[in-house]
């Protein structure tokens, strides 16, 4: 039985909302589908191009080039973070005194500024003045991150995981702090070890938090821009030029607004499949 | 399967311990005979689960030995001790079957699989869970969880004793009941030592051969149900266990009498003249009060109607004494007498009855 009666004046409460949605997201998302399917040459005069800037970026070798960087990058963090936050969290101690002096520690690489981050290490891994590259230097690594790729690629994942990982810690922690005692006293009265213990009641217990740890960490690791700008700027070459900045090389190096307004609608497109096919996996067996 | 000695326990989770509120759990000494169905009764925080968790080896004692039959188990962990436990809020292994649930116990000791297999199915079938064994464990109510938290418990074969801390305190009214029967029924089937954690009196008393009291940290009285009725060794059964509690009525203690409201009063036990204690008082239950022609004056004041029989409830003075009539039985108006039955009146010294 369904007693409710619909109001159509209820729509004028959401106005508001649908205002400010159109004025700061809608809005500029046209602007850049305008521009994606035209050609412009200032002066406001543009000229219809139909789906070749996509059929360009979406052949380019750069754009595969950047791309694939982005995903192995993405990759690679995610396999590091994750693994790697909940490990920390489980040694993270449960109650007394430690546990405010952990999570400050654990929260203040979260509490610096992006740039300032990329800034720090850019100095702390310089081969000749800095303490990571000069140390790595003398006890006999050639590392040298302003030349060698390989070198920059380490740097920036070094960098993201002394940034993020603790925020994976933050909420794994969360996750681990909502399980009752009763759980680990059945464990422990039912024989159950260490493995089984994390296999069936703590790793369980956090799915929630670490899908949404996961579904952060992609987004913010896959649109990466600031660090690794301020870090490398992209380089040695091409080596570190992930998606975004790639992107901005496009647009505001080059002015190729048609292309890039196509790049950027892949861009985020590919962003909005990648977490809605994880987040649908991560929920299949929820709400039973 | 073995006797359960609790030798000179005493805990406290304060670091140093000073005065006697610090301690959990006071000095105590309890033995617990194989197969028998202990209660645990008493009113929340009077460290219940803290006798429980030692018994088990959650817990470590401030002081004194856990002894399994002639073994010394207090440093033993509880994986160990062979303890089964069910708590208070139902424990499953959300991800598992209820299959895979009541096999987890069995499968941590590397049981063959066979075994394990036939053992579940056995105790499955006696919690009637063969419906939805194949089930998802999360998907179930309340009962049928605790249900599975139980048959974790059973389908172990070595366990010394089965402990349940108030594990009916999140079933429905009416499933409990049947739970209770349930519980009392495979304890005579599988005749494991079985220690029940509630501060329900009817849960208590019906469940169990032996109720331990406890209050404040310490055993008042362990005894069986009727003999924590007819004989309460501490006020603090008299009062909490009955409905309603025992009257407990200060009297004076005079050359070697008993005297209240001016008469004297006959009890089962008799004061040694030199008590020293402070405080006396006589001890009597409801059930065994009359109206009489003549005893202790006193003025009827209300009347509350109780099924087969009424609770009159009385005045004498400062105290209010409460009765119970038959259904049809005579209740004065106003003023009336009461007798007290001899053999069921207790005189207590500082709390304690005297013997």
């Amino acid at each position: 039985m369904d007693n409710r009666r619909s109001n159509k004046k209820a729509w004028f409460f959401v106005l508001p909302v649908v205002a400010l949605v159109a004025f700061n997201a809608i809005i500029p998302l046209m602007t850049v589908v305008n521009y994606s399917v035209q050609e412009t040459f200032g002066n406001n005069v543009f000229f219809w191009e139909g789906v070749k800037w996509f059929e360009q970026v979406l052949n380019s070798d750069r754009f595969h080039d950047s791309l694939g960087r982005q995903l192995i990058f993405t990759g690679i963090i995610l396999s590091i973070e994750v693994p790697l936050g909940v490990a920390i969290a489980l040694t993270m101690p449960r109650k007394g005194v430690w546990v405010s002096v952990c999570l400050v520690f654990m929260a203040m690489p979260l509490l610096i500024p992006w740039n300032v981050v990329g800034a720090m290490w850019n100095i702390f891994a310089l081969p000749d003045i800095g303490l990571l590259g000069y140390a790595l230097n003398s006890i006999g690594f050639d590392y040298d991150y302003t030349q060698q790729p390989l070198s920059a690629w380490f740097t920036t994942i070094l960098m993201d995981v002394w940034h993020w990982t603790s925020l994976v810690v933050l909420l794994a922690y969360a996750g681990l702090r909502s399980i009752p005692d009763a759980y680990y006293q059945a464990a422990k009265i039912d024989g159950a070890g260490a493995w089984a213990v994390f296999r069936h009641i703590q790793l369980p217990k956090m799915k929630r938090v670490l899908t949404i740890a996961i579904l952060l960490r992609f987004m913010d690791s896959f649109m990466i821009y600031t660090e690794p700008f301020v870090l490398t700027g992209g380089g040695p070459g091409n080596s570190t030029t992930f998606l975004s900045i790639d992107l901005v090389k496009v647009a505001l190096g080059q002015f190729d607004l048609g292309p890039a307004a196509a790049m950027s609608l892949i861009y985020f497109l590919i962003v909005l499949l990648v977490s809605w096919v994880f987040y649908t996996l991560m929920m299949k067996n929820e709400g039973q | 399967m073995s006797k359960i000695s609790l030798k000179n326990i005493r805990h406290s989770y304060m670091d140093n311990p000073v005065d006697d509120i610090d301690w959990a759990l006071k000095q105590m000494s309890v033995d617990w005979s194989d197969g028998g169905a202990y209660a645990l009764l008493g009113p929340s925080g009077c460290g219940k689960t803290t006798l429980l968790n030692i018994i088990s080896g959650l817990l470590k004692p401030s002081e004194g030995e856990v002894w399994f039959g002639d073994q010394e188990v207090s440093n033993f962990p509880t994986d160990q001790r062979n303890i089964a436990q069910v708590f208070q809020f139902p424990v499953v292994y959300d991800t598992m079957t209820v299959y895979d649930n009541l096999a987890f116990p069995l499968r941590n000791r590397g049981i063959p699989e066979t075994e394990i297999d036939k053992k579940v199915r056995e105790i499955a079938s006696m919690l009637d869970l063969e419906k939805t064994l194949m089930t998802r464990a999360s998907g179930l109510t309340a009962d049928g969880k605790q249900k599975i938290s139980l048959g974790r418990g059973l389908v172990r074969s070595d366990v010394n004793a089965i402990m349940f801390d108030e594990p009916l305190t999140v079933i429905d009214p009416h499933l409990k009941w049947e739970l209770r029967s349930k519980l009392k029924e495979l304890h005579q089937q599988i005749g494991t030592t079985m220690i029940y954690v509630t501060h329900d009196q009817t849960e208590a008393l019906t469940i169990a051969d032996q109720v331990v009291v406890m209050q404040e940290g310490q055993v008042v009285q362990i005894g069986t149900p009727v003999e924590l009725f007819e004989r309460p060794q501490h006020t603090f059964v008299g009062h909490f266990i009955g409905s309603p509690g025992m009257n407990l009525l200060p009297c004076d203690f005079d050359l070697g009498k008993i005297v209240y409201g001016g008469a004297q009063i006959e009890t089962s036990n008799q004061l040694n003249v030199d008590n020293t204690a402070t405080r006396f008082e006589i001890g009597v239950r409801p059930e065994f009060i009359r109206f009489a022609d003549s005893g202790i004056p006193v003025r009827v004041e209300k009347m509350s109607d109780a099924g087969r029989f009424s609770i009159v409830e009385t005045r004498h003075g400062e105290d209010i004494i409460k009765l119970l009539v038959p259904d049809g039985g005579h209740v004065p108006s106003e003023s009336a007498f009461l007798q007290f039955d001899p053999k069921h009146t207790h005189i207590y010294a500082d709390d304690w009855m005297v013997d």
